[in-house]
């Protein structure tokens, strides 16, 4: 019973339940696209897209239009202008994605930086997932729904996109097309997750639910389901935590997500590297001393 | 000139089984100042397996890219079965088995979710498979002998069960022409036998191989004709008359051109270096 209202006590409070609804939302759409991100080495690129799209949530603020408009036409401008840099220069892709979107970023504290009373820089920064109004919570509900529809729409693509993108390019994808369309996948999700956390921990939610998500499994589709799940309980935990503890919800929601990350780290079956250690004691255990210095018996066997 | 015109006639019914597989004239590739490509000529008829062999640096690579239209030639045509690539790509008659370390072997993918890949040219937008899908792809793996691996992660195989997963795509996709990137690298002398056999049925079957390869030994018992690539084209017949010893010396040697690369025909070395 105490457990219960435990449970439902934030949730008399409106804007609780609007902040549950919009960081479930936001964390289950990047949660899913992290998993293509990080096998891709595209961490980076959702970093940059974060950062960039400041100036465009600024001028949306200040013009008076929907932030998630402004959001994605800077974060698609953001992947744009990469990409024409890289193609155009010899320089290496992260040094491009570093000074694009350090500059963008910059573009957009010079706005805020002139226009202090419209804009609160605070809540774009960190989020402000407790002020979200209706509108901006139908505006999170319908791109999440968007996006995440287009995207398991297209996950077979998408996997042999990046997997063997010479082998998509041979049987006649068009390989140009999906990297764009995973881009602009991504661009979408940072728009819709930085009301929920804002810029700068928007990245986390984007890479951290992959990244423990591949160390648990080695199907791809259960690597989608348990990036989706562990996001989703680690988002509610995070909230719940920010109330009870009343710390930052934008932190607390990013925290518990590394925290199930350490633990997956620690304790995974196979991967955790507490099980690895645990396998080479027992192997140099059950090792006949003249094999020990055989390479292969000194490999922890989980994969057998 | 133009990557598109239909320099070669398109072939009448009936015709097709005497266009040449691969059709290759006066090619030329440049990367900035370095020429990857001179004036290439080169004809494999259909159901053939022909080796192709140089050094590093030689355009093996640079001439794969150009038959997937990967790379646009500077001057030269190509075609695959008297198509365009993009004609070639598009209806499956091309497919690519590569480098091994090209492949992210850590992905999270099973054998057959790698072959079933090969079958996404012949689905639907979303790529659900079909019967004729799953049955195309319990086929290809019971001719590489893969079935009971078929639900191993790609990256738990051996060597030469790598390579045969990937064999095993270009069939599930019933591809005509197969482009093998050092196939023979980090695979076992009797792994290696087994896909000599495999491609060898392949071939058969009538389709096409063209196979990269330091593995100079091999090229006798496996190949119906070979290419020695040094940015040209330094000679193509069969492997007796390729394989001599002052055209390998011309490939391999210390050319000006090849730059200080120390391989020699030794197949030997070769392949515990890959290893």
């Amino acid at each position: 019973m105490e457990f219960l209202s435990f449970l439902t006590e934030p949730l008399q409070y409106g804007f609780l339940t609007r902040a549950l609804v919009v960081t479930v939302c936001a964390a289950v759409v990047a949660s899913v696209l992290s998993c293509w991100l990080i096998l891709m080495g595209w961490s980076l690129m959702g970093d940059a897209v974060s950062h960039a799209v400041l100036p465009g949530v600024a001028l949306a603020y200040i013009i008076g239009i929907p932030f998630s408009i402004g959001a994605f036409v800077f974060g698609a401008g953001a992947v744009a202008l990469i990409g024409v840099v890289k193609s155009t220069t010899k320089l290496k892709s992260d040094t491009v994605i570093g000074v694009v979107f350090t500059g963008l970023f910059a573009v957009g504290l010079a706005i805020v930086s002139r226009t202090p009373s419209q804009v609160d820089l605070m809540h774009i920064l960190f989020g402000n997932v407790l002020g979200v109004t209706d509108g901006e919570l139908w505006q999170v509900v319908i791109l999440g729904a968007l996006t995440l529809a287009v995207v398991l729409y297209k996950r077979r693509d998408l996997t042999l996109f990046a997997f063997d993108r010479t082998h998509a390019h041979v049987i006649g994808l068009n390989t140009r097309a999906l990297s764009t369309l995973l881009l602009g996948l991504m661009a979408l999700s940072v728009v819709v997750g930085l009301q929920a956390v804002g810029i700068i921990l928007v990245v986390a939610m984007l890479i951290t639910p992959g990244a423990t998500a591949f160390l648990l499994t080695r199907s791809f589709d259960l690597m989608l389901i348990l990036a989706a799940s562990i996001t989703t309980v680690a988002s509610v935990a995070g909230i719940y935590a920010s109330y009870y503890l009343d710390i930052s919800t934008g932190a607390a929601v990013v925290l518990s997500q590394s925290l199930v990350f350490v633990l997956v780290y620690l304790f995974a079956r196979r991967t955790g590297i507490i099980w690895q250690a645990v396998t080479r004691r027992r192997l140099r255990r059950t090792t006949p001393p003249d094999d020990v210095g055989k390479p292969a018996s000194l490999q922890p066997t989980g994969r057998a | 000139m133009s990557w598109y015109a239909p320099t070669h006639p398109a072939p009448a019914p009936g015709d097709h089984d005497r266009v040449a597989a691969l059709s290759v004239s006066g090619l030329s590739v440049s990367y900035n100042e370095v020429r990857a490509l001179i004036d290439v000529d080169l004809t494999v008829e259909r159901a053939r397996i022909c080796g192709l062999i140089g050094v590093n640096g030689s355009g093996k690579s640079t001439l794969f890219k150009c038959l997937m239209g990967l790379v646009q030639p500077s001057v030269g045509t190509v075609a695959l079965f008297g198509k365009d690539h993009r004609t070639a790509r598009r209806t499956n008659l091309v497919a690519y088995v590569p480098q091994s370390e090209d492949v992210d072997w850590t992905f999270p993918l099973s054998v057959q979710d790698v072959v079933l890949m090969g079958r996404y040219g012949r689905m639907g937008p979303s790529r659900r498979a079909s019967r004729a899908d799953r049955d195309a792809v319990d086929e290809a793996l019971d001719r590489v002998g893969l079935t009971a691996q078929r639900g191993r992660q790609i990256g738990e195989l051996s060597g030469g069960q790598k390579k045969r997963a990937f064999v095993a795509r270009s069939i599930a996709q019933d591809a005509q022409l197969l482009l093998l990137d050092e196939p023979f690298a980090g695979v076992d002398k009797s792994s290696e036998a087994t896909l000599i056999s495999l491609l060898q049925e392949l071939r058969d079957e009538g389709r096409t191989a063209l196979i990269s390869t330091h593995d100079l030994a091999g090229i006798p018992e496996l190949c119906d004709e070979a290419v020695l690539l040094h940015n040209r084209v330094l000679a193509h017949g069969p492997p007796a008359e390729v394989l001599t010893h002052e055209k390998l010396a011309l490939a391999f040697g210390p050319l000006p051109a090849a730059g200080p690369d120390p391989r020699r025909p030794a197949p030997a070395a070769e392949q515990n270096q890959e290893q």
